[in-house]
């Protein structure tokens, strides 16, 4: 078996606050392969955002082994991460194009080349013509749409998104998740999503990790091997639907 | 374009108002034969100008340098003030609950003293000006300056952006629009701070002038003063709204 790009094993992370403790995620066992989109899912609280954050360095954990990069494809974790929020986090001051280009000023990238590849960024995301334009100008799909651009600027390995589309319609939900797997596979990255939609896990996920809450755990992680490239006529499939089912009983919505 | 038909029209009732304004004030005091000494015609508010005695122009330079003079000094020194408390948050709990109190100080009731520390002047008018002024600022920038989307600064963290990094490219930038909206309400704040100075005691400038008019009944005058006063109030304010538009996107102006 070849190295795994992501490697998690019992990892978990306690948060203290006046004295009590809380228990923000443990038991997570798991590896993501280069290339691959793996979907974080569960409830409120139980610790994806924390996993994630961990995964960003952000975050430390108490106890368990976290590692990323593997010996073909080294990790630098001050240049090789990309975020996507819930918000887009546009800097309502710079147009489209600079927003996108923020990355690259901090880590002092050269500017000509960027730019170019901004330009290119932008329309590997559908935002030809929108590069002069205030993020005011932009509708909320718009405005994730440069937000993936954004996170892809200084070309990192990992792709953390934490519920990217959540604050979006269900129309435009669909729209982007579809999106989202053209421009996974033409970018070529590794990506971790968090979400808390059971559909938008399985129909995004080449794995999907189960996370529980009360107590934090993990409750399961498995391939999805659903065919590549995925249309929405998938999710009426037996198979997505064995996927879906599998995921709400271990939530206990079944 | 009805785009530009409806600034046109919105600029003509604008203008309108004003003209309306004049007019009803000048059949009020024709149709109503009020004394002039209780209200002056508009003509003869303009008439007063031509009196060589109230050396207009030399009045307004003094009023306007105390009203510019303790404006610049208050934002030079609020947004400084409000930087420092960002960048030392130990500093800013031991001074900003401090300057919350001072702020309670009534700052004409400071006049007085003022006048007994720095004599009169156009000095302590200024001075004036800067104390009633310079808390809004301190507050509106300390505020902004605070205002930042805390993922924003993970999606900093991650690329290990340093701490100036994040002052120049999100602090600083996000808090313009808390600068500018504590600076529209310092710019009014400043002519009231510079006229009280002036009531309070000087011996030059259109506060002074309208308390020497006051003696003889010239209220043609007084009048024009205030007229004056507040010509200058709204060229600090345009400018300030000029600077607005120049730095802030439309979107995040506070309005």
């Amino acid at each position: 078996m070849s190295e795994p790009f992501i490697h998690l094993a019992g990892v978990k992370k306690v948060y203290r606050t006046r004295g009590v403790e809380f228990l923000a995620v443990s038991e997570v066992t798991f590896d993501v392969e280069a290339g691959e989109l793996a979907a974080l899912v569960g409830p409120s609280g139980c610790g994806k955002t924390t996993l994630l954050k961990i995964l960003a360095g952000l975050h430390t954990h108490e106890s368990g082994e976290v590692r990323i990069g593997s010996s073909r494809q080294p990790f630098d974790p001050s240049r090789d991460i990309g975020m996507v929020f819930q918000q887009p986090l546009l800097l309502k001051w710079r147009r489209v194009i600079d927003n996108v280009l923020l990355p690259a000023e901090i880590l002092g990238l050269p500017m000509t080349a960027s730019r170019n590849r901004a330009h290119d960024l932008l329309g590997l995301v559908g935002l030809k013509g929108s590069e002069d334009k205030y993020p005011y100008e932009l509708s909320g799909g718009m405005q994730q749409r440069a937000a993936i651009a954004r996170a892809l600027i200084h070309d990192p390995k990992l792709i953390l998104m934490d519920e990217p589309f959540g604050a979006l319609d269900a129309l435009t939900r669909e729209k982007m998740n579809l999106e989202l797997l053209r421009i996974w596979h033409e970018a070529r990255k590794t990506i971790v999503f968090v979400t808390h939609g059971i559909t938008e896990a399985v129909f995004l996920g080449t794995r999907v990790v189960v996370l529980t809450a009360g107590p934090a755990r993990m409750a399961d992680n498995f391939r999805v091997d659903l065919p590549h490239p995925r249309t929405l006529d998938l999710k009426t499939s037996e198979k997505f639907g064995e996927y879906s089912r599998r995921i709400y009983r271990l939530l206990g919505m079944e | 374009m009805s785009g530009n038909r409806e600034t046109l029209q919105r600029y003509a009732l604008a203008v309108l108002s004003h003209l309306l304004l004049v007019a009803a004030w000048h059949f009020f005091v024709v149709l109503g034969e009020v004394p002039k000494f209780v209200m002056p015609s508009p003509y003869a508010t303009v008439h007063a100008l031509l009196v060589p005695n109230y050396r207009w122009i030399e009045n307004i330079l003094v009023t306007s340098t105390e009203i510019f003079g303790g404006y610049i000094l208050a934002v030079v020194i609020g947004i400084g003030i409000a930087l420092l408390f960002s960048w030392f948050r130990t500093l800013e709990m031991l001074a900003m609950p401090l300057l919350v109190s001072l702020n309670m100080i009534p700052k004409v009731a400071l006049g007085p003293l003022i006048i007994v520390w720095f004599s009169y002047g156009i000095g302590p008018n200024l001075m004036m000006a800067f104390a009633i002024c310079f808390f809004p600022i301190v507050l509106t920038t300390a505020r902004g300056l605070r205002e930042v989307e805390p993922d924003l600064l993970d999606l900093v963290r991650t690329l290990k952006g340093s701490r100036w990094q994040i002052f120049t490219k999100i602090q600083l930038p996000g808090a313009l629009p808390y600068i500018f909206s504590g600076m529209k309400v310092a710019a009014i704040l400043a002519v009231a701070g510079a006229i009280v100075g002036e009531f309070l005691g000087s011996d030059r400038g259109l506060g002074y002038l309208m308390l020497q008019v006051q003696v003889t009944l010239d209220t043609a005058a007084m009048f024009m003063a205030v007229i004056l006063i507040t010509l200058i109030g709204m060229v600090l304010y345009g400018l300030v709204l000029g600077l607005e538009r120049m730095l802030v996107v439309r979107d995040a102006r506070i309005q």
